[in-house]
C-alpha cells in the first residue's frame, strides 16, 4: 500500500445527525476514514455504532432529515461533497457498489434475476456491453460465472425467491460488479447466512479483490470475519471512531479498551475460559450522549478526566490510531 | 456439573422423526419433508446438549417436538422414562411445566400488550400457582435474577434493549421452575457483547437452578464454551454427537469437518488473504 | 420456587429515566396529525350537542308551530332568531331537530358499530385461530353478504324485521359485519404464529386464554380504526334507511329522514335540506378525521421505541 498516493476513499471529520438543527441526534461524530486502492478494511462496530450510516454516507444515501457534513470526502481524488445529484450517481452505483445484508429484501421479487442484471449492465455497464440485448445478456452470464454461479443461462430466467440466500447474495454481487467498481461496499452481507455458505462468499470477495484490484469496506459486528479477510479495521463505537489498526496487530496488542472489551466477548478469544469478560451497561442513544468520552459510564479503567473532555483520534502510525486518554499496552 | 454415572437421563429421544406434507392441489401428488429424521439423543438433569445446524438442518422441528408444541410423526421422545409423543393432550397439559422455551427473536417473544411484571406472571397463572401477591413476589424475585430492577416490572417490552428482553425471556421461561429449558438460538440476533452478557447470565442460572439446557445454535464457538454435550444436524438426521470435546478435537463426519472449517475464528488469520 | 440469586451480575441498565406512559405517547403520536385533532374536537362538540340537548335546543323537535311553516333562517328576509334555521313544512324548528337529531346519529352510531365489532371479532378471531373447517364456514357466509350491495342488504334485512330505529340499527350491524371479521382474521392469523403467542402455549394457555387474553388485544389497532370510521358509514347508512322511510319514522328528528322529507322543498326553501345535509357531512368528516388519526397513531411501524 504506498501512502503517499492519495488514497481511494478519503473522508475527514464526518458527521451525520437526524433530528431537527436545533435538536440534533448525532449517527456519526467526526469520523475519519481512509481506503486505500485494492484494500479490504474491515468497518466493526455494533448496533448504534453508526457504521451503516457512515458507508450510507459515502454512497450519498442519507435522505432528509438527516444531514451530512464533512470536511473532506473524496473519491479517486474527486469531491463528492459538492457533486451534482447526477455526476454523485454517476459515481455511487459505477464506481462505488454497495451489497446489503439480506439478499432477498434487496433484490426485487417481482423481476427474475436476468432482468435486474440487464438494469444494471444498462446503467452502469461500458458502451460496448450495452449495445445490444445480446450483449447484454452475454455480460450478464460473464457476471453470474464470475460469482461461481453455474449454469447462469438458466438461472437469469429464476425469481429471487426461487434461490437459496448464498445464491441470492452471489446475485445481487454480481449486479454491484456490473459497473466494474473500485470500491465495494458491503453492509453485513454474510450476517443472514449460513456459517459454510458465509465462508465461500467471503473466499469469493477475497477472490474478486485480488482479481479486479477493487477495494472493499467490509461492515459487520462479526471480529473473527474481519481478522480472517481484512487488512485493517477501523472500530466504531456510539458514531465515533474508537480504534484502527492493521490486522492482525490490532487482535494481538489492541489500544483502546473497546476493542479489548469486543474480544474478551468471543467466546474463542481466550479458549478454556467457561465464563466471559463482559463490560455492563449498554450503548448510548442518540438522547443521553455522555459529555466525555462516549465509553466512560462503562469503562473499566475510567478516571475523571475520561468523564470530562472527550479524547481525540490520535493517529500513531499511517492508519493506526487510538482515541483513549489511557489507551492500553505501551499507549 | 456431571452426571452420576448409571442415572437415568431426564430427557431421551429413540428415533425422533417429523415428516410435513407439503400442501398439493386436490389432483396433485403430495410430497413429504422429511423435516426430522430417525434423532436420538440423552440429556441428563443440570447439563447442556448443544444442537448445531445450518438453516434447514431440522434444530428448529427439534424444539418444537421437544417443547410438545407438535407430535412427532413417529419416535419416542421420553421425559424421566414416560413417552411425551403418544400422550393424551390432557397429560400434555399437566408436562407444560417441566419444558420451557426461549426463542431467538427478542422483539417478537413477549407479548407487546403487557408488562414485563404481567408476562413474568402470567405462567404461574395459567398454572393456578400461588396468589396474585405470591405471583408478584415471585416475578419480582426473578427480575432480580436476571439483572433487572423492580421497577422494570411496570414497563413494556418496547421499552428495553434486545439483551434486555432476552433477560425477559429467560425470566419467564424460569418461572415454572422447569427441568428443561430450550433456547432456540437466544443470542443470534443480539449485538456481541450483549451476546457475552447473557451467556453469562444463563450459565448462572444453570449453576442456581439446576436446570438442563437444549440450546439450539449456529455459532460453534458459542457452542464450545457451553455445551457438554453436542449434536450435530444436517438435513433433518444427527450426523455426529458426543461430548464436547470429542466433537471439536476429532470430528469424524465430514460435514461436522465442514462446520469446523468454515466457522470464523480470531485465531486464525490470513486465510483469505492473497499468499 | 428455589430461593434467589446466585452472584449475578449487577446491571446498570440503561433504560434509567422514566419513560412516558402509553397514554401521553399515544396523544404525542396522535396530535401530530392536525386534521385528527380538529376531527376529535369537532366529535367532543357533537357529543356534548347530544348529551345536552334538552338544554341547548330552543324547542321541542316534534313541536309544530303552523304560523310560521317554511319560515327560512334568520339571516334572510321573513327569517326569525325564534327560530334560527327556519322552520320545515309543518312548522317544526330545525336547529331544535338538528340538534335532537343528533343523539339519534351518535346512538346509531354506537349501537351499530358496537354490535358489529363485538360480533365480527369473535367470529374473525374464531376463523384466524382454528383455520379449518370454522374458517371456510365463516368467510363463505361473510362472502355472501359481500356479495350484495350494502343498502340492498340493509333495506332486505329491515323489510323483514320491519321499520324502525332499532331495526335500521340491526340491518347496519348485520351490513357492517363482513368487514370486521375480514380484518379481524387477517390480523389473528398474522399474530396466531408469533413467538409470543408460542411462548403462551407453551406455559400451558388453553385456547381460550390464548384468543382472547393473548391474540385479540393484539389485533385492535385495525379494528378500532375501522370502528370509527364504520362510524360513519353507519351514520350515512342510517340515513339512507331513513330518506327511503325504512330507518326513523316520523316525526323522530334523524337527519335522513329529514332529508327525505324536504326534498320536495328543494328550490322553494332549500335551507330545510341543507341543514340536515351539512350535519351529516359535519358529523361524517369528525369521525374520519378522527379514525385517520388513530391509524397513524396506532401504526406500531411509526411507534419509536425507548431503547
Amino acid at each position: 500500500m504506498n501512502d503517499r498516493a492519495a488514497p481511494l476513499v478519503d473522508v475527514r471529520d464526518l458527521a451525520v445527525d437526524f433530528g431537527t438543527p436545533t435538536h440534533p441526534l448525532p449517527a456519526v461524530e467526526g469520523v475519519d476514514l481512509a481506503i486505500e486502492a485494492g484494500e479490504i478494511v474491515g468497518l466493526v462496530g455494533e448496533s448504534g455504532s453508526g457504521k451503516s450510516v457512515t458507508a450510507l454516507a459515502l454512497m450519498g444515501l442519507v435522505d432528509a432529515p438527516g444531514r451530512v457534513h464533512a470536511a473532506r470526502m473524496q473519491f479517486a481524488g474527486r469531491d463528492l461533497m459538492n457533486l451534482r445529484d447526477d455526476a454523485r450517481r454517476a459515481i455511487a452505483g459505477r464506481d462505488i457498489a454497495m451489497i446489503f445484508q439480506d439478499p432477498h429484501a434487496s433484490l426485487d421479487p417481482c423481476y427474475t434475476v436476468g432482468y435486474q442484471l440487464d438494469e444494471a449492465i444498462r446503467l452502469h455497464g461500458d458502451a460496448g456491453e450495452r449495445a445490444s440485448k445480446t450483449k447484454r445478456r452475454a455480460r450478464a452470464c460473464a457476471l453470474l460465472r464470475e460469482v461461481d454461479i453455474r449454469e447462469p443461462e438458466a438461472r437469469l430466467h429464476a425469481y429471487p425467491h426461487q434461490l437459496s440466500g448464498g445464491m441470492a447474495q452471489r446475485v445481487m454481487i454480481a449486479i454491484a460488479l456490473a459497473g466494474r467498481p473500485r470500491l465495494l461496499i458491503a453492509d453485513e452481507p454474510t450476517t443472514a447466512l449460513d456459517v459454510t455458505v458465509q465462508a465461500q462468499v467471503l473466499a469469493l470477495l477475497s477472490r474478486l479483490r485480488a482479481e479486479r484490484a477493487m477495494a472493499i469496506l467490509l461492515i459487520t459486528h462479526d471480529l473473527a470475519v474481519v481478522a480472517e479477510t481484512a487488512d485493517r479495521v477501523v472500530v466504531m463505537y456510539a458514531g465515533q471512531v474508537m480504534e484502527t489498526g492493521r490486522v492482525p496487530e490490532i487482535f494481538d496488542a489492541p489500544r483502546h479498551p473497546y476493542t479489548q472489551a469486543l474480544l474478551d466477548a468471543l467466546p474463542d478469544h481466550e479458549p478454556g475460559r467457561t465464563r466471559l469478560r463482559t463490560i455492563p451497561g449498554v450503548v448510548p442513544g442518540a438522547r443521553d450522549r455522555p459529555a466525555g468520552c462516549l465509553l466512560a459510564p462503562r469503562c473499566a479503567f475510567a478516571a475523571d478526566r475520561c468523564a470530562a473532555s472527550r479524547p481525540a483520534l490520535r493517529m500513531l502510525a499511517p492508519h493506526v490510531g487510538v482515541r483513549c486518554h489511557f489507551p492500553l499496552g505501551a499507549g | 456439573m456431571s452426571a452420576r454415572p448409571g442415572s437415568a437421563p431426564m430427557l431421551e429421544a429413540r428415533a425422533l422423526t417429523r415428516h410435513y406434507r407439503l400442501p398439493g392441489g386436490h389432483f396433485a401428488k403430495r410430497g413429504v419433508v422429511r423435516a426430522l429424521d430417525g434423532v436420538s439423543f440423552t440429556l441428563h438433569a443440570g447439563r447442556t446438549l448443544a444442537v448445531v445446524g445450518e438453516s434447514g438442518s431440522g434444530k428448529s422441528t427439534l424444539a418444537r417436538q421437544v417443547t410438545m408444541i407438535e407430535t412427532p410423526t413417529s419416535g419416542e421422545l421420553l421425559l424421566d422414562g414416560r413417552d411425551v409423543a403418544r400422550a393424551t393432550a390432557a397429560e400434555r397439559r399437566a408436562l407444560r411445566p417441566q419444558v420451557q422455551m426461549v426463542f431467538q427473536n427478542p422483539y417478537a417473544s413477549l407479548n407487546p400488550r403487557r408488562t414485563v411484571g404481567a408476562l413474568l406472571e402470567e405462567p404461574l397463572a395459567i398454572q393456578r400457582r400461588g396468589s396474585r401477591a405470591e405471583r408478584r413476589e415471585a416475578a419480582l424475585t426473578m427480575l432480580a435474577n436476571v439483572g433487572l430492577r423492580p421497577e422494570h416490572a411496570s414497563r413494556y417490552p418496547h421499552m428495553f434493549s434486545g439483551g434486555q428482553r432476552q433477560r425477559i425471556a429467560v425470566a419467564r421461561a424460569l418461572m415454572l421452575n422447569p427441568r428443561l429449558v430450550v433456547a432456540d438460538e437466544p443470542i443470534s440476533a443480539l449485538d456481541v457483547s450483549t451476546q457475552a452478557q447473557v451467556l453469562n447470565l444463563l450459565a448462572d442460572l444453570q449453576q442456581a437452578f439446576g436446570v438442563a439446557y437444549l440450546f439450539i445454535a449456529h455459532n460453534l464457538q458459542v457452542v464450545r464454551l457451553i455445551a457438554d454435550d453436542v449434536i450435530v444436524m444436517h438435513h433433518g438426521e444427527a450426523v455426529e454427537q458426543g461430548p464436547k470435546d470429542a466433537i471439536f478435537d476429532d470430528p469424524r463426519h465430514p460435514y461436522t469437518k465442514a462446520l469446523l472449517a468454515s466457522t470464523p475464528s480470531i485465531h486464525r488469520r490470513r486465510r483469505n488473504k492473497p499468499s | 420456587m428455589p430461593d434467589v440469586a446466585p452472584a449475578v451480575l449487577a446491571m446498570p441498565s440503561g433504560t434509567d429515566a422514566v419513560p412516558p406512559s402509553r397514554a401521553r405517547e399515544f396523544w404525542r403520536a396522535f396530535s401530530q396529525n392536525r386534521g385528527a385533532v380538529v376531527g376529535l374536537a369537532l366529535g367532543g362538540v357533537l357529543v356534548v350537542l347530544a348529551l345536552a340537548a334538552d338544554g341547548i335546543a330552543p324547542h321541542s323537535p316534534i313541536e309544530q308551530f303552523r304560523d310560521f311553516e317554511l319560515a327560512p333562517p334568520f339571516w334572510h328576509a321573513g327569517g326569525t332568531l325564534r327560530f334560527p334555521l327556519g322552520t320545515d313544512a309543518v312548522g317544526r324548528d330545525i336547529l331544535s331537530r338538528i340538534v335532537y337529531g343528533t343523539r339519534l346519529s351518535l346512538l346509531i352510531g354506537t349501537i351499530s358499530v358496537a354490535i358489529s365489532l363485538t360480533l365480527g371479532s369473535v367470529l374473525g378471531l374464531l376463523a384466524g385461530y382454528f383455520r379449518g373447517i370454522v374458517d371456510t364456514a365463516i368467510m363463505r357466509l361473510m362472502d355472501v353478504m359481500l356479495a350484495l350491495p350494502s343498502l340492498l342488504l340493509a333495506i332486505a334485512v329491515v323489510a323483514i324485521l320491519g321499520p324502525g330505529l332499532i331495526n335500521a340499527m340491526y340491518a347496519i350491524a348485520i351490513v357492517l359485519l363482513p368487514h370486521y371479521v375480514r380484518l379481524a382474521r387477517a390480523a389473528v392469523i398474522a399474530e396466531a404464529g408469533r413467538e409470543y403467542v408460542t411462548s403462551s402455549r407453551i406455559a400451558g394457555a388453553g385456547a381460550l386464554r390464548l384468543m382472547f387474553a393473548t391474540i385479540l388485544p393484539n389485533c385492535m389497532a385495525p379494528l378500532i380504526v375501522q370502528a370509527t370510521l364504520g362510524f360513519s358509514n353507519a351514520i350515512l347508512d342510517a340515513a339512507a334507511l331513513g330518506f327511503l322511510g325504512l330507518g326513523a319514522q316520523p316525526p323522530t328528528p334523524e337527519w335522513g329522514a329529514m332529508l327525505a322529507s324536504a326534498l320536495e322543498f328543494i328550490e322553494r326553501a332549500p335551507w330545510v335540506v341543507t341543514s340536515p345535509g351539512l350535519a351529516i357531512l359535519v358529523t361524517v368528516l369528525a369521525f374520519n378525521l378522527t379514525g385517520d388519526g388513530l391509524r397513524d397513531a396506532l401504526d406500531p411501524k411509526l411507534r419509536r421505541s425507548m431503547a
